[in-house]
Formats: C-alpha cells, structure tokens, sequence
C-alpha cells in the first residue's frame, strides 16, 4: 500500500472518530454517567503522553538532576499551576531547558 | 428546523447577531494564539523529521491537512522512517486519535442545533489545543447563542498556524539546527493544557494514575501503553466519582 493511501485512511479515521458523538448526538442513547467520566478524558490522555516524555526522554526511567527535561517539565507545571498562562509555562519550560547546567 | 431564525428579523436585529458571531470569532482566534507558541516549533520539526524519514515534501504537506493531528503525523513518519506495514500505521494512528472521540462526546450536545456542515467542520478542526481552550470556556460557565464562532476561530487559528509551520518545517528541512530542542514544544504545550484542568482531587488522581500506567506501560508496542494508562486514569475518576449513581 502507498504512503499516500495509508495516509488517507489514517485521515479518514481520524475524522471519524472526531466526528463520531457529534454525528450520534440525539441519535443514540448514552448510558447514564457517561458525561461525568469526560472532564477525566483530557487529563488522562495529555497526561499520559507527558509524563513519559519528562522521566523517560531516552526510552529509560531517567530520575535525576541531570535530567534537564524533567526539571523543565516541573518547572512548567509549577508554572502553569500559578499562572494558568499557556504563553508563561511556554516560555518558563524552554527557559529552563536551555539554562540547565546538564 | 426550530433553530432557523424566522424570515422576519428585522435588519437591527440581523447587525446585531453578525456582530456577535464575529465577536466571538476573533475571541476563539485570540484564546488559541497563545497555544500557537508551543504547536509552531512542534510543527516546523514536524516538517523536518518528515522530510528525513522519506516522505516526499508533497506528502508531508498533504499530511497537515489530511491528518491534522500533530502527535499523529510525527508518529506517521516514524512508522515511515522503520517500513512499518500500512494495517500497523493504522490501528496506531486510530489508537493513538482515540481520545478525540471523547472531546467529540463532550462538544456533540453543545452544537446538536447546528446544520451538518458545521458539524462537519468543527469535527474536522477538533484537536487537542482546540478543545483546551473549549472546556476552559466552558469551564467559565460562558454560554452564548453564538460559541460555535468562538469554536470554529480557535479551530481555524490552529490549522492556519499548524499549515505555516509545517510549511516553513518542509521548506527548511535539514537546515533547521538539530541541537534545538523543538521536539520539547509538544509536552510543554500539552502541560499547558492540562495543569488548569485539574481542578480538583478526583482529576488529580486522575493525572497521577494515568501518568505511572504510561511509565510502566512504556515498554508495549503500538502506543497500547498510552491507551492502556488512559483507561486506568478514566477508570480511577470513575471509581471516585461514585460509579454509576
């Protein structure tokens, strides 16, 4: 199969899945609870991309000072937990990568 | 359709409504612009790395358009760069996009009075930064008979600033310094997202389960480690929540 076909299909599926409860919206009946569980889907699912980014950047649990990504990571969310400024935490994590001494 | 406005507006009342429509267009707009700091540099690596794993500059533009999925497309050429087989790159991708299915569930009944084509554009534009910035209006508590504006400018925002950067990525290529970190951009701009959502303990618990499933999870092929530590952070917020009441 051609890059691009798998390409297409990759868009084509993602669209769906995108489009999938906008499209089902008062067509079909969600099980009761089922909104509840959806202000947990964001943070799980960021979360799970983040932390493994932070303490394992070279594929191995990596805790120590000399981790420059886990120490710019922290200081973003302590960032991001005062300020709730993406621009802030932004511009505070890249600083703190490039002016960590490892 | 009920939600149709009635044929006998009167023109003060048309100027009004327009220009609330555009109000809340350029404030979806500048809520996202922020986001943009971080998803640029992502994008402009993005660019690069396609070009370095073989795709053609075509087809890493097309990607940005057909895909416009940020975490997505860098998987894609990953998968590229080591011949992984199309069916594997797929159900990657599909696993790896599953998480917009729920930002779907959570926008679908505040805009089930649209017409279909705004559907179809506010699904296509539905990407992580988008919703960000969606829940935390929402999360203000701030209705408003025109917020799908505010949606599609966010949404907008984001693809015009994701198309650009892809673009200068393409155009720069091997030039772009490789000691530059920009690949950080992207866990940077997801903490940026997701620290002001934790707003309490149960989402805390949330964050904290979701984050040690991903590390012990990290090993597993096919990204099923980021699904799997999804489920369980999911999971616990349910069981916190009180389960089925």
């Amino acid at each position: 199969m051609s890059i691009w076909l798998t390409m297409v299909l990759c868009g084509a599926v993602t669209f769906i899945i995108r489009l999938s409860f906008i499209a089902a919206e008062g067509k079909i009946a969600f099980p009761p609870g089922f909104r509840r569980l959806l202000p947990f889907v964001p943070v799980a699912t960021l979360t799970a991309l983040v932390i493994p980014e932070l303490l394992m950047p070279q594929g191995v649990l990596w805790l120590a000072w000399d981790n420059a990504r886990l120490m710019a990571g922290l200081a973003a969310i302590a960032i991001a937990a005062t300020t709730r400024s993406v621009l802030w935490t932004l511009v505070g994590g890249f600083v703190v990568l490039g002016v960590w001494p490892w | 359709m009920a939600h149709n406005p009635p044929l006998c507006i009167p023109p003060i009342l048309m100027t009004v409504m327009a220009a609330s429509a555009s109000r809340e267009f350029q404030a979806g707009v500048l809520a996202l612009a922020p986001l943009l700091v971080g998803v640029m540099p992502f994008g402009m690596i993005y660019g690069a790395l396609a070009l370095s794993q073989g795709l053609s500059p075509a087809a890493a533009l097309a990607m940005s358009s057909i895909l416009f999925a940020g975490s997505a497309q860098f998987l894609f050429c990953q998968l590229v760069g080591v011949g992984a087989p199309a069916t594997v790159t797929v159900a990657e991708i599909s696993l790896l996009n599953l998480r917009h299915a729920l930002y779907s569930a959570a926008v679908a009944p505040r805009i089930a009075h649209l017409p279909r084509r705004w559907k179809l554009a506010l699904a296509y534009l539905l990407t992580d930064e988008a919703y960000a910035v969606i829940a935390r209006r929402e999360a203000a508590g701030d209705a408003g008979p025109h917020r799908h504006w505010f949606y599609l400018g966010a949404g907008l925002a984001l693809w015009g600033g994701w198309q650009l950067s892809t673009a200068a990525g393409v155009l720069l290529g091997a030039r772009l310094p490789a000691d530059w970190p920009l690949d950080f951009a992207l866990p940077l701009t997801f903490i940026a997202i997701v620290v002001p959502l934790i707003r309490n303990r149960t989402l805390l618990a949330v964050a904290a389960v979701s984050g040690i499933v991903a590390l012990l999870a990290a090993g597993l092929p096919f990204k099923l480690g980021l699904l799997a530590a999804a489920l369980a952070g999911i999971a616990v917020g349910w069981r916190l929540a009180g389960g089925v009441r």
